[in-house]
């Protein structure tokens, strides 16, 4: 009860002309734990991790990171705050190689005044550190770094922008569907990602539809519905079975049943 | 079993052709300009057994010379075409900024400024008006989000009409000021005599080359026209590289009217007409996907000089003006469906 939320969404809500995608939904992200956001199809998942992230500005409510409220115009802004977004559209540029894509809009520069002064970028050292954000990952299926993206498998190109995250990710992780494209091998590996992103101490937000996933890695689960946050549940408390009542709207959850604290 | 075998080798054998398409695709998907480059080189040698005197390095000399300007105009829409836009301004931005030195450095007798300025101001606001041509087509492409194809076709319009009025549709007897004339002199490189403008658009495509290939700006640029989502959504500001290439495309077309102003020792508000097109089929030649994020500055330097020597190994083949444009108007088509099928490659 006593840890403060690292980042708090309070009431909001984002409409998309008539259609109302969020409706005063309020989240509340804990140091050190991954929190599932779960819902049925148009239950304004996507709009609030957008949201979250600065890729769409909320009509209302308030965003809450480190104890300061901050509005994020833009995704630079929320990148510049500490938050990392891996979206569900794989957001890469296909004929740029891995090392252009994990340091693309950071690129690292030479040092000296090849870099000052003629702004050259270090491209042997943005493949070096590439090579080992990728190792690091056990993505061992990349074998070359210099390989455009557009060459890889939908899976590959998922774990480059995981990658990306993981490396640049200073406050919160958000991964929004990061498994949705990929084979059973490679999920493991991002499974094991989160699980390694979360023994760091990183909060991480995970957006998903698979629930055998989401049981296995989650601290606790958040459920929305029509909009708003329809309850906060842990793996223990409630069973996969629990979670689709609630998300559909068979079952609801007393207040004081919900995981609303830490539960880490 | 002899059926079987023979299955098995026909197969083999389509697999093996297929890989050989394959392998070539990859190869052109790699280096974009790699086609542009064979074009250039079997075209020459086609040309060299028409006439003896093609290869020679006064012709080369020549079809360098004549080269020049539609190059440095096609470096500049290598940058525009490369974010997946166009720009059909060009040639109309630079005959702008090539009348607004010449007028200025003129002044207007009888119109209360007889003397010219000087050419040490005149000489930087042409090259200001180029950027701010270019910044108005960015601005109403960023901005007001119009498509680029449209701003440019209405300010090419605009651009014409602004030098037409300058002008009064005549074209200006000037005394022209040596600076203006210093890219019309003549150098010697070993056998070959080509103008200081060949070398100074040699220069601006060094620049660019350097700037896309090693600096974050370029990557930007490539990443913008690649996939402009992907592009924003990994915090690259894209109006704003967006702008910065319209801008920097306009200072382009503004040099490449100072190569015009030596190449033809007058301005002129008639010796635009050609450039808009010309220098986009330069850039398409030269293996640049119009769909942007694909291409080099290099090849479009290389496709100004494909255009360049069909139409000087045509002429000198004898062959008919009219069977020249026809020429070009195939390599159009050959290059942009070279590009279609490269593009097949992913995936």
């Amino acid at each position: 009860m006593s840890k403060k939320p690292i980042l708090q969404a309070v009431g909001l809500a984002k409409s998309y002309g008539r259609v109302v995608a969020l409706d005063g939904s309020d989240l509340e992200l804990f140091p050190g734990e991954v929190l599932a956001v779960v819902g049925d199809n148009g239950a304004g998942k996507s709009t609030m991790i957008k949201c979250l992230s600065g890729a769409e500005v909320p009509d209302e409510g308030q965003i809450i990171l480190d104890g300061q409220e901050v509005s994020f115009k833009r995704p630079q802004d929320g990148r510049h705050a500490g938050i990392e977004t891996v979206y569900q559209t794989l957001a890469v540029a296909p004929a740029l190689d891995i090392a252009s894509n994990l340091f693309l809009g950071r690129e690292m520069r030479k040092k000296g005044p090849l870099g000052s002064v003629f702004r050259m970028i270090d491209s042997s050292g943005m493949r070096k550190a590439a090579k080992e954000h990728i190792a690091a990952l056990g993505i061992g299926t990349i074998q070359n770094i210099t390989q455009a993206v557009e060459t890889l498998s939908g899976g590959q190109r998922q774990a480059v922008a995981v990658a990306r995250a993981a490396a640049f990710g200073q406050k919160v992780i958000i991964l929004d569907e990061p498994t949705a494209a990929l084979g059973v091998r490679e999920s493991r590996q991002v499974l094991k990602l989160i699980e390694s992103l979360r023994d760091r101490g990183m909060p991480v937000i995970l957006i998903s539809h698979n629930m055998p996933q989401v049981f296995e890695v989650a601290d606790r689960i958040q459920v929305q519905r029509l909009g708003k946050r329809a309850a906060v549940v842990t793996p223990k408390s409630h069973s996969m079975n629990d979670v689709v009542a609630i998300m559909t709207g068979a079952m609801t959850v007393d207040k004081k049943d919900q995981a609303l604290s830490s539960v880490r | 079993m002899s059926q079987d075998t023979a299955v098995y080798d026909a197969a083999s054998e389509f697999q093996d052709r297929a890989s050989i398409s394959q392998r070539m695709q990859a190869l052109l998907h790699k280096y974009p300009w790699l086609s542009s480059t064979m074009v250039l080189v079997v075209a020459s040698i086609i040309f060299s057994f028409f006439n003896e005197n093609f290869l020679t390095p006064s012709n080369i000399s020549l079809i360098l010379q004549q080269v020049a300007i539609v190059g440095a105009v096609a470096a500049g829409q290598t940058l525009i075409i490369l974010t997946a836009g166009i720009d059909l301004s060009c040639g109309a931005i630079a005959v702008f900024s090539s009348m607004t030195m010449a007028k200025l450095v003129q002044g207007t007798p009888g119109e209360g400024v007889p003397a010219g300025w000087s050419i040490w101001l005149a000489f930087p606001i042409g090259l200001l008006v180029g950027m701010l041509g270019g910044a108005i087509n960015g601005f109403l492409v960023t901005k007001v989000k119009l498509p680029p194809f449209i701003v440019t076709l209405g300010t090419f319009n605009v651009f014409l009409a602004l030098t037409l009025t300058l002008t009064k549709g005549t074209v200006p007897s000037i005394e022209m000021d040596p600076f203006l004339l210093t890219l019309g002199h003549y150098v010697n490189l070993g056998p070959f005599r080509v103008t200081t403008g060949v070398l100074f658009m040699f220069a601006m495509y060094m620049v660019l080359a350097f700037v896309l290939r090693y600096t974050s700006w370029g990557r930007h640029v490539y990443a913008v026209g690649d996939d402009i989502d992907a592009a924003r959504l990994a915090g690259i500001s894209v109006n704003r590289v967006l702008m910065s290439v319209y801008v920097v495309a306009g200072l382009t077309f503004a040099l490449a009217a100072w190569i015009v102003i030596g190449r033809v020792t007058v301005a002129s508000p008639n010796t635009g007409g050609d450039l808009n097109l010309d220098a986009i089929t330069a850039v398409v030649i030269g293996g640049t996907s119009l769909f942007g994020g694909r291409g080099t500055i290099f090849g479009s330097l290389i496709g100004a000089i494909i255009v360049g020597v069909f139409r000087n190994g045509l002429t000198l083949a004898g062959v008919d003006l009219y069977y020249q444009l026809l020429a070009i108007g195939l390599l159009i088509i050959f290059a942009v469906s070279v590009d279609q099928w490269i593009r097949k490659a992913r995936k």
